[in-house]
């Protein structure tokens, strides 16, 4: 089953097209990353599915429903998580009411799982904002998890972080994979091989090729346009 | 001790501290506390929406006045008695802060400070306008014969004081309950990353409307509360001066503390009931208290104190 | 008095309101163009103009032209270093924080008026006008002999008055050119546009906004200076033209110069005329709720263009 479908889905930022009627599904189960150079569009993208950026034209399915008019709350009560490219925590509130917002305030275990997860729940009294970067961007993620949700977008997870971190972050993603549909951006190519079940390539906001990683690695246009130059 | 349980301690304590000094304190400060009280209620009010959802009014006395008019022209007009006169001058602040929310909630930061400070001046000259039935500048007397609920004199100084701490711990516990519960900490949120709320899956417009309503209706009560036990109902209070007092004694006192709001509103007024004594330009204070806060002391007295001695306070 | 007549009249009282009102809302445009800072004080600096106008009248005993010449050299140049110095101590603290400013400039607000209250007393005091002829206005009128010019009764203006919107009106001329030849203009233009790229480039940010925050408080004081031999100067004289400054700035398009200028006249005109006509509460109430609105429904102004 499909759970999210975008049909024509368009951002048009004053005269600059950021993404072009692009068509896309995911289904039930798998990770899906969304590569592309730096400005292709990814960003926008998955903020016009969450809810955050809104559409120019073209609509967005999310199980089954048209949600192309639902506010961005909405849509996450619907059952999506998503994790900003910035860091965007409660950086002066402490660990566990950053966790217990995200986790609904319902479920204290389950928010404090979803720390675990990530091995932040040993510090629930400090001050997000007083982690290091790296473990800011656990939170982050433990936040998006804490949602339950069914489909989590996260938006270059492992942005900034060093070698082990980025190994930790690879180790979570699969940790997941099976339960929850997993929408990835993801700059660096290892990372996205080993996770993905399947890739899609934006370009100057558009689709370049979609597939399979390996069949998308082995896409001349895409071996032109992206990989043969990108080395990190 | 839970905090939960400490910040009840906290608040009973201050309740049975005041309580207490209504039968210890001479006849000018049981006066002037029992009129603190009320105008910290305004405050409480007023720190729903500044000190806990990060929106920063600059026109809540028209809150205050809608209250304070919405009572007195109840009675003086309708001959309506205390209490119902009471709840039409809530209600008047109601359903002036559904149309205030609605309307200035599209916007954020200095244009929402600004359509604030904008509605609270047409309300202030609407006043003056019907100036028939509000006397405009002069005001009205609520006269003593009419003050009177339950056969309880409400002009008697002592009974006047109970009924000002009535409103003020109810309005405390009320919010400090609040804060404690999913909406008040989603509010908190709101303050602290609005956009970041809106994606866990919160309606943030929901919340400030309704943080907008509940600050509102507490500062009208304040109001109806003011005119009633002092018998006054007057445009001064409707004047900008009263949009920018409650928030001076929430930066003074602490915003987005419980009991900021009492405290900023004691030293405040005491400052200038003590300066007022050899000077007519009292306000001056409060000016120069606005400057050095935003300069120097943005967390406000019971804000620092949370942030070096107790952690724990709500 | 007709119609017609009592219509040019308001008309004539209108412009003289409207010259005032350009200045003083050209001042407070300026500052939050270049700075983003909402001045909520800029009244008090037009009431400072206006009360220092007074102290320097009543220092010179000669012809009341000196006095009032005095007063125009040195009112304004007054409210600039207040306001340099309000810059410096208090909102370069605050960096300039747009929350933070308002609330700052609140209590400028308020130390102002107070000490004012303090120094300057409570009474209402007048400025002599350098000159003041009385200047009867004929009025046309279709009669028996067809057009027929005469004086009606109550129809007139002053010199003075007529000087105010001649003042105004250069001023407003000479400071479109300052602006758009002059290196300063081009520096504080470039500086609105994008302080990051202005400070790039060597412009001593800092000291454009100081220049900036005190040359809108010399155009509020000289707008006052210009007015107050018409008004009298007193304490809370402030609050009236703070109120239509912010509505004249809000119509015209915040930061917008030309939109403000247009709109000044529109408001200025307008309140004088429906002043005259109506209540100038009901006027005032309108004009108020009208600019909450605009604010609410387009809050780039009428004027303005849209700010990405
Ligand atoms: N808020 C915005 N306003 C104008 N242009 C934007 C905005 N956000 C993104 N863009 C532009 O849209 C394009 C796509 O950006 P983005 O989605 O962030 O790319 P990516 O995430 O793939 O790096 C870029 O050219 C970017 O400059
Ligand atoms: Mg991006």
């Amino acid at each position: 089953m499909m759970l999210l479908e975008t049909k024509l889905l368009t951002k048009i930022y004053g005269g600059l097209t950021a993404v072009e009627a692009v068509d896309f599904s995911l289904r039930q189960g798998l990770v899906h990353a969304l590569i592309g150079p730096n400005g292709a569009g990814k960003s926008t993208f998955v903020g016009m599915v969450s809810g955050r950026t809104p559409a120019t034209s073209g609509e967005v399915w999310f199980d089954g429903q048209n949600i192309s008019a639902w506010p961005a709350h909405k849509r996450m009560r619907l059952g999506m998580a998503y994790t900003f490219q910035i860091t965007a925590i409660y950086a002066r509130l402490s660990l566990f009411e950053n966790i217990a917002l995200a986790q609904g305030m319902r479920d204290q275990d389950a928010a404090l799982d979803a720390l675990g997860r990530v091995g932040l729940d040993e510090r629930l009294d400090q001050l997000a904002g007083d982690l290091s970067y790296g473990h800011q961007r656990l939170l982050e993620f433990a936040m998006g998890v804490a949602q339950s949700p069914r489909l989590l977008i996260l938006d270059e997870p492992t942005q900034g972080l060093s070698e082990s971190e980025i190994a930790g972050f690879n180790t979570l993603i699969r940790s997941l994979a099976g339960e929850t549909t997993i929408l990835l951006i993801e700059h660096n190519m290892d990372v996205v091989m080993s996770l993905a079940d399947e890739v899609t390539v934006l370009q100057q906001g558009r689709v370049l090729s979609s597939g399979t990683p390996e069949t998308v690695s082995a896409d001349p246009l895409v071996q032109d346009a992206y990989l043969g130059r990108e080395t990190c | 001790m839970s905090p939960s349980a400490r910040s009840f301690l906290l608040h009973l304590g201050v309740i049975a501290g005041l309580f207490v000094l209504c039968f210890t304190l001479s006849d000018y400060h049981q006066g002037n506390l029992a009129r603190i009280m009320v105008l910290a209620t305004y405050a409480i009010g007023y720190n729903v929406l500044f000190g806990y959802t990060g929106l920063l009014s600059l026109g809540h006395a028209m809150f205050f006045a809608a209250g304070m008019y919405g009572l007195g022209l109840a009675m003086q007009y309708g001959g309506m008695s205390p209490v119902p006169a009471f709840a039409v001058g809530i209600l008047t602040a109601a359903v002036l802060s559904v149309v205030v929310g609605v309307l200035a909630l599209r916007t954020i930061g200095v244009a929402f400070m600004i359509v604030t400070l904008m509605f609270a001046q047409s309300v202030f000259l609407i006043i003056l306008y019907f100036g028939t039935w509000t006397r405009g500048d002069e005001g009205f007397v609520i006269p003593q014969a009419a003050r009177q609920v339950l056969g309880m004199d409400l002009t008697d100084p002592l009974i006047r004081y109970l009924a000002a701490l009535l409103l003020f711990s109810s309005a405390l516990l009320i919010t400090a309950r609040m804060m404690q519960v999913r909406f008040g900490r989603v509010l908190i949120a709101v303050r602290e990353n609005e956009e970041r709320t809106q994606m866990l899956g919160y309606d943030v417009f929901r919340h400030k409307f309704l943080a907008v309503l509940i600050s509102g209706s507490i500062s009208g009560a304040a109001g109806a509360a003011y005119g009633l036990l002092f018998g006054y109902v007057g445009a001064t209070f409707a004047s900008v001066q009263y949009s920018i007092f409650p928030l001076l004694w929430v930066l003074l006192g602490g915003a987005g503390t419980t009991i900021g709001p009492l405290v900023g509103a004691v030293f405040m007024f005491y400052l200038i009931d003590y300066s007022s004594g050899f000077t007519n330009a009292y306000m001056l204070i409060a000016g120069l208290a606005l400057v050095l806060l935003v300069l120097f002391a943005r967390a406000g007295i019971m804000g620092e104190v949370r942030r070096r001695w107790a952690p724990w306070l709500p | 008095m007709e119609f017609g007549p009592h219509l040019l009249l308001a008309t004539l009282e209108g412009a003289v309101g409207a010259a005032v009102l350009a200045l003083t809302a050209l001042g407070l445009s300026l500052v939050f163009g270049v700075m983003r800072v909402v001045n909520v004080a800029h009244g008090e600096f037009y009431m400072l103009g206006a009360v220092v106008a007074w102290f320097v009248a009543s220092a010179m005993s000669a012809h009341p032209a000196f006095g009032f010449m005095a007063a125009v050299l040195i009112a304004p140049a007054m409210a600039g270093l207040v306001a340099i110095l309000a810059d410096r101590l208090v909102l370069k603290r605050l960096h300039y924080d747009p929350e933070a400013t308002i609330v700052a400039t609140i209590g400028i607000l308020y130390i102002m008026q107070q000490t004012a209250l303090m120094t300057f007393g409570p009474e209402a005091r007048p400025v002599a006008p350098p000159f003041n002829t009385r200047i009867p206005l004929p009025w046309l009128e279709y009669g028996e002999n067809g057009f027929n010019l005469f004086y009606p009764w109550g129809l007139s203006t002053t010199s003075y008055k007529l000087f105010v919107i001649a003042a105004a009106a250069v001023i407003l001329v000479s400071f479109a050119l300052f602006l758009s030849r002059s290196r300063f203009g081009l520096i504080m233009r470039a500086t609105q546009l994008d302080r990051e790229t202005a400070l790039t480039f060597g412009i001593p940010v800092e000291r454009v906004y100081s220049l900036v925050f005190g040359l809108g408080a010399a155009l509020a004081a000289f707008a006052a200076v210009l007015i107050v031999p018409i008004q009298q100067a007193h304490y809370l004289m402030g609050a009236d033209p703070l109120l239509l400054s912010f509505i004249v700035v809000i119509i015209g398009g915040l930061g917008s110069l030309r939109g403000t200028v247009v709109a000044a006249l529109l408001i200025g005109m307008s309140d004088g005329i429906i002043s005259v006509f109506f209540s100038p509460t009901l006027a005032k109430i309108l004009a108020t709720l009208l600019v909450a609105l605009v604010l609410v429904f387009r809050p780039q102004g009428l004027y303005g263009k849209k700010r990405a």
